[in-house]
């Protein structure tokens, strides 16, 4: 790791100022990604600004038709969450395949979203569900939000304060993971949400992505047979040493169709 | 240099770091707890697991200024006295140890894993241990240790099958 | 058998202090004064270096020193040696490139240690090593086995890139017995890379006591008497009696801590050269990329059968990736650890091996956990697999019907090795039946109404373990003799301390030897403990790989223990006043023979250390050391069974039954050897169907360079084994036992493969990722057209 000036904030406010008066500051969340970069030195901040301390951020609580995580809330709170399991249980299940308990117990969501690794598994929640991405100046839509491989909407400093999510009439989520970092290789998230079904890919494209086609198929009715006469289209997937594009392209189908025979 | 101060074991301790020091370089380096060790630089291998505040969690991917305040359980402070800890019995006892290096992580996850899951079917606990690497035992001792100390009942490996 | 004697499952003693974060491993030894090295690695696969620039790093905040590949040879420090000479055809030598302890001139692998920064701190000296300028002129990557000697030169003096091109066995009657087949069965095969990953990354100290002159190395290995010896004899650094190697607890080595590597040389060499000791402890990074490799072969073989199923011949040819320089006992991996295996279990008559290694530009590649048994034995159960299928006869079948007989022993196979005994039909047997092999086509068809395919493999494996008769590997062309011996010194009060040349890093010693001490001598287990790992504290020994600890190292403490009872006879005789001819030596008493008069062990180890009534001519004092040189290999062996269900949309291959029958001579602790062949056999199932060590084929660049990309096997991906033992006592070391640390690494890829070929209806080869097998089963015609 290189060296840099240590911050902890305890407002959102106060973070939002570090990171304007640093040189090249850098806004820590949970740090399970930040830190394995710094100490392979591929990252070179001044300043990291810790946002562990800022409890605005941390929790779950329910807002009318939705659940709104703090983006400081790790993923180990969300899998476990009483009122996640109760209202999007298809969500406290993605959660708790993020990583492992320990990476669970630090990593959160708003992290993990303002990273947007493309094998991550919150895209596939936050697209399905049709959710919005709360930050310190605006509100974004789920639709707007993922631009490309480590790239989202977000402003330099701009920091996520919560995500949103309608609670769906039901939804679930299927990974195939990476043999070997456990990352999602494809994940398909399925939701009947109060807008029609949707399908959410993350895993197999540069960043998460909604699978149009999967979901007029399925208007009709979540039959998972409606998957089965559907092409994915293997140009635009991800192909490295561990699955060709053309795998990949399959099991966005697989687990597409997993992720609807949870549901029917 | 940072100032940071935070109970180990029971103790209160003050370390004198600078930031970029990693929590697990602090244990080992600053306060002399060698068991908790490094076995990867990607978080991946668990040898490194213990408890901040209760819950398990790897001392390579946290800076030891985020300890500032917490309450801190080395694989040191697991046994009372002379009293192993159930779990290190266990291990001892089903044979969940060859060389010993990711044993203090193994324990320190298994312990959390019966914390959040007392009764976990073999299932469960080979997912729990997804965080937690061993290349001697093929896990197969691990997991029963896990599921003896948990209650279960397996047979014992000291007793002839 | 006793509470705690031979054949007991017995806590291990080792265990307190690990379970209790109180190992004392390499990294958590810290010497007064120390400073940290970090080491400038080459970025490139193969390039020269024009110019390394130390001035900016040396003048960094902290730095003590910088030293790189020209220093080395200013000092005239000499390399790093193989330490086996293998003959290749025609009596050509074999052909060592120079391996200097920072490379000198040219770098030859991504990871190649290039120089050395040595700081107040770590942070330092890694910071200052980015200020470490080097001039790299890049040279063409040789990366790829089959093409590598038409290649660049890795190393400028060898011609095409070759090591040697060795041969074992009658060339002249395999190719007539080929050409006379009902039937040839011919594949060719790859057996592919792996790293080794120990838990504990490796980790160096090196001290020089100005005042003594005495040098201190704490490292990271398998066996510290040879770290010494080649140290100090070759790479020349210390003379041996000034040369202490400490070897405290090591976190795993499956072999890849068996080698000499530079960077503990570059800590004691600097050490001495800068005045401060030297710590460095290995990034897993730099595990990956500068760890010796194992594996990496591929092969052309052709089993040859009569009409009957009668094995006739098998011939074959192997490359083998030796990485870009000869480490410690690389040259004897792919021959005499793996040409003279190819027997098998089986009764083939005529067998001839070709073996051509070659350099490439990639890590070094030795010993891995079998180190040449695996290859050897995945090759022989894939060619006996595929025959059966090919022939239609049942693979369990065709198999006995070749199988070498209880009476057959000693069996002297046509590739060098004389089997001295086993029971090959009794573990198949056994295997079968608690495998239900006879059930399995019921649970093929109930897979198939869920939709999954179900499949049963099969592996017979033999090796040749507890190296080995120094005689015999002289004439082969090692460096070293390969005995073990063993100290046994009694304590005033009738303790026991055991001092083994052997090494235990993870393997139990301290409890398995103190097991057979007990039984030898009746001395309580708690009574005893087991010294290993300093060269200034243990007799020499030549180190633990191979699965030779017991065999070898456990025979020496024996025999040492053997010599402590003819002593104590006669010191019994005396006090009981009869000849020694009437004293017998049973459950730690000396007994009159025929009489209630006798003295316990503890009474004459009291007389011996004051001899107030002694013998006249006997010297006192209660202490033996013997050396044990064996007389043959052991050969374990066994039959394993793998059962698998595949998901066809998805090529996931799930592993619903593994059943491990070994045959390892007598066993001391039922407990060790069964977590013994459990880590064995997730190795094994790492190596085919998870891990794979990959370089970019035209950069060189290791693709697999952390657990992001290199898959270890996780509590998950394995089952729950079922492991039991048959056993036929090996006939010619005082303990019986044959070694059991490789077996289920050696015997668990073909029948995991076996049995994932059989519910896909095609091979797959190694590793068999989800999509290597989605592939087989939809065939790569629907994977394109998919893409």
């Amino acid at each position: 790791m290189y060296a840099f000036n240590y911050h902890r904030p305890s407002t959102v406010q106060e973070a939002l100022l570090l990171l304007k008066s640093a040189e090249d500051g850098k806004l820590m969340a949970g740090g399970q990604t930040l830190i394995p970069t710094l100490k392979q030195r591929l990252a070179q901040p001044s300043d990291v600004i810790d946002l562990g301390r800022i409890k605005e951020l941390v929790g779950i609580t329910e807002d009318g038709d939705a659940v709104v995580v703090g983006g400081m809330t790790t993923h180990g709170a969300v899998a476990t969450s009483p009122l996640v399991e109760a209202r999007i249980p298809g969500l406290a299940a993605l959660a708790h395949l993020i990583g492992d308990p320990q990476v669970r117990h630090r990593g959160t969501i708003g992290g993990s979203l303002a990273n947007n690794d493309p094998s991550s598994d919150y895209p596939g929640a936050v697209l399905a569900l049709d959710a919005t991405i709360v930050t310190d100046r605006r509100k974004i839509a789920a639709d707007d939000f993922f631009e490309g491989m480590f790239d989202t909407a977000l402003e330099e400093d701009e920091l996520i304060t919560s995500v949103r999510f309608p609670v769906p009439a039901k939804s679930a989520y299927r990974k195939f993971p990476n043999p070997a970092s456990r990352y999602a290789m494809a994940g398909a998230m399925v939701a009947v949400t109060v807008g029609g079904v949707r399908v959410a890919i993350t895993g197999a494209g540069p960043c998460g992505y909604r699978w149009t086609e999967a979901e007029q198929a399925l208007e009709g009715g979540l039959d998972p047979a409606a998957i089965d006469g559907l092409t994915v289209a293997a140009d635009d997937l991800n192909s490295d040493i561990h699955a060709s594009a053309a795998y990949r392209a399959n099991l966005v189908k697989v687990m597409t169709k997993r992720a609807v025979e949870a549901l029917a | 240099m940072s100032e940071v101060s935070f109970k180990v074991n029971g103790s209160a301790v003050t370390v004198d770091v600078e930031p970029r020091t990693l929590l697990v370089d602090a244990l080992r380096q600053n306060l002399g707890l060698t068991g908790t060790h490094v076995g990867c630089d990607t978080s991946q291998c668990g040898c490194c697991v213990i408890h901040m505040d209760g819950t398990s969690v790897k001392a390579c991917t946290m800076l030891a200024v985020q300890a500032e305040g917490s309450a801190i359980t080395t694989i040191e402070g697991l046994a009372q006295g002379d009293e192993l800890h159930p779990m290190q019995a266990a291990f001892r006892d089903h044979h969940g140890l060859q060389c010993g290096f990711c044993t203090p992580g193994m324990i320190m996850s298994a312990v959390d894993l019966l914390q959040h899951n007392p009764k976990p079917t073999e299932r469960e606990i080979r997912e729990w241990l997804e965080g937690n690497l061993c290349r001697c035992t093929g896990y197969h001792n691990i997991v029963k240790a896990i599921q003896a100390a948990a209650g279960s009942a397996v047979s014992s490996p000291m007793a002839a099958e | 058998m006793t509470e705690h004697g031979i054949g007991a499952r017995v806590a291990r003693k080792e265990d307190k202090r690990f379970i209790t974060g109180h190992g004392r491993y390499t990294d958590d030894i810290n010497v007064p004064g120390q400073a940290y090295a970090f080491f400038v690695r080459s970025p490139l696969a193969h390039a020269r270096i024009n110019r390394v620039d130390t001035a900016a790093a040396t003048a960094a905040p902290g730095v003590i020193g910088v030293l790189t590949g020209a220093d080395v040879a200013a000092a005239g420090v000499g390399g790093l040696i193989c330490g086996w000479a293998v003959t290749g055809k025609g009596g050509a030598a074999m052909k060592a490139g120079a391996h200097p302890i920072l490379a000198h001139q040219k770098a030859r692998y991504v990871g190649d240690h290039v120089a050395v920064v040595v700081a107040r701190t770590y942070t330092q000296a890694r910071d200052a090593a980015e200020l470490v300028e080097v001039d790299y002129a890049e040279l063409p990557a040789v990366i790829d086995l089959a093409t590598a000697r038409d290649a660049t030169s890795v190393h400028d003096e060898i011609e095409r890139n070759t090591v040697y091109e060795w041969e074992l066995g009658d060339q002249a009657a395999t190719d007539a017995a080929l050409g006379n087949a009902a039937h040839v069965t011919t594949i060719e095969i790859t057996n592919n890379r792996l790293i080794p990953n120990a838990m504990e990354p490796r980790a160096a100290i090196g001290q020089y006591d100005v005042g003594t002159g005495q040098h201190t190395l704490y490292t990271t290995s398998q066996n510290p008497h040879v770290a010494r010896l080649v140290i100090s004899a070759f790479v020349g650094l210390a003379a041996e009696h000034q040369l202490r190697v400490v070897a405290p607890d090591v976190g795993g080595g499956f072999g890849s801590k068996i080698f000499i590597y530079a960077e503990e040389c570059v800590c004691l060499w600097a050490s001495k050269k800068l005045g401060v000791p030297i710590k460095w402890v290995a990034e897993r990074t730099e595990s990956f990329l500068a760890d010796a490799h194992g594996r990496d072969h591929v092969t052309k073989a052709s089993l040859a059968m009569d009409a009957d199923g009668t094995f006739t011949a098998l011939k074959v040819h192997t490359t083998a990736n030796m990485g870009a320089y000869l480490s410690t006992f690389a040259s004897s991996v792919p021959t005499y650890l793996y040409g003279t295996l190819l027997a098998g279990q089986y009764k083939t008559p005529a067998i001839y091996c070709e073996v051509d290694a070659v350099y490439t530009n990639t890590a070094p590649v030795d010993a891995y956990r079998g180190a040449g048994r695996p290859e050897a034995t995945y090759l022989i159960e894939t060619l006996v697999e595929t025959a059966a299928r090919e022939t239609g006869r049942d693979p369990a079948e065709l198999r006995r019907r070749n199988l070498i007989q209880p009476g057959d022993f000693p069996y002297q196979t046509p590739v060098a090795l004389a089997y001295d005994t086993g029971n090959y039909e009794a573990h198949l047997d056994t295997a079968l039946e608690l495998a239900d092999y006879n059930g399995f086509p019921a649970r093929k068809a109930e897979a198939a109404s869920r939709g999954k395919l179900r499949g049963i493999g099969l592996s017979c494996y033999i090796e040749a373990c507890g190296l080995a008769p120094s005689q015999v590997v002289g004439s082969l062309g090692a460096g070293v003799g390969l005995w073990e011996a063993g100290k046994v010194r009694f304590s005033v009060t009738g303790k026991l301390q055991v001092f083994t040349g052997s090494h235990s890093h993870g393997q139990g010693h301290e409890t398995t030897f103190a097991q057979v001490m007990a039984s030898k001598l009746g001395v309580h287990y708690d009574d005893i403990e087991v010294f290993h790992g300093d060269t200034d504290q243990t007799p020499m020994g030549m180190g633990t790989y191979g699965s030779r600890s017991l065999a070898v190292g456990g025979s020496a403490l024996a025999n040492a223990a053997d010599k402590i009872i003819e002593k104590g006879r006669r010191i019994a005789a005396h006090l009981l006043e009869a000849s020694e001819r009437d004293i017998d030596f049973a459950n730690g008493r000396f007994t009159v023979r025929g009489t209630n008069r006798e003295k316990t062990i503890g009474e004459v180890v009291f007389a011996a250390y004051v001899p107030h009534n002694y013998p006249e001519d006997l010297e006192p004092g209660m202490e033996e050391t013997a050396f044990y040189d064996p007389a043959n290999f052991t050969f374990p062996a066994g039959t394993y069974v793998c059962e698998v269900e595949v998901e066809p949309d998805t090529g996931t291959v799930e592993i619903v039954k593994f059943t491990a029958v070994d045959d390892f001579g007598k066993v001391v602790n039922p407990m060790i050897v069964e977590g013994q062949v459990h880590g064995g056999l997730a190795q094994g199932i790492g190596q085919a169907m998870l891990e794979n060590a990959v370089y970019d084929p035209a950069s060189g660049q290791l693709l697999t360079g952390s657990y992001m990309d290199y898959c270890m096997p996780r509590a998950d991906d394995v089952p729950s084994f079922d492991v039991s033992t048959t056993e036929t006592a090996c006939t010619h070391n005082p303990l019986g036992v044959k070694g059991c640390g490789e077996a289920g690494a050696i015997g668990s890829p073909p029948a995991l493969m076996n049995a994932i070929a059989d519910a896909v209806g095609t091979r797959v080869s190694m590793p068999a990722t989800p999509e290597k097998v989605w592939q087989a089963i939809h065939g790569s015609a629907v994977a394109q057209a998919a893409e």
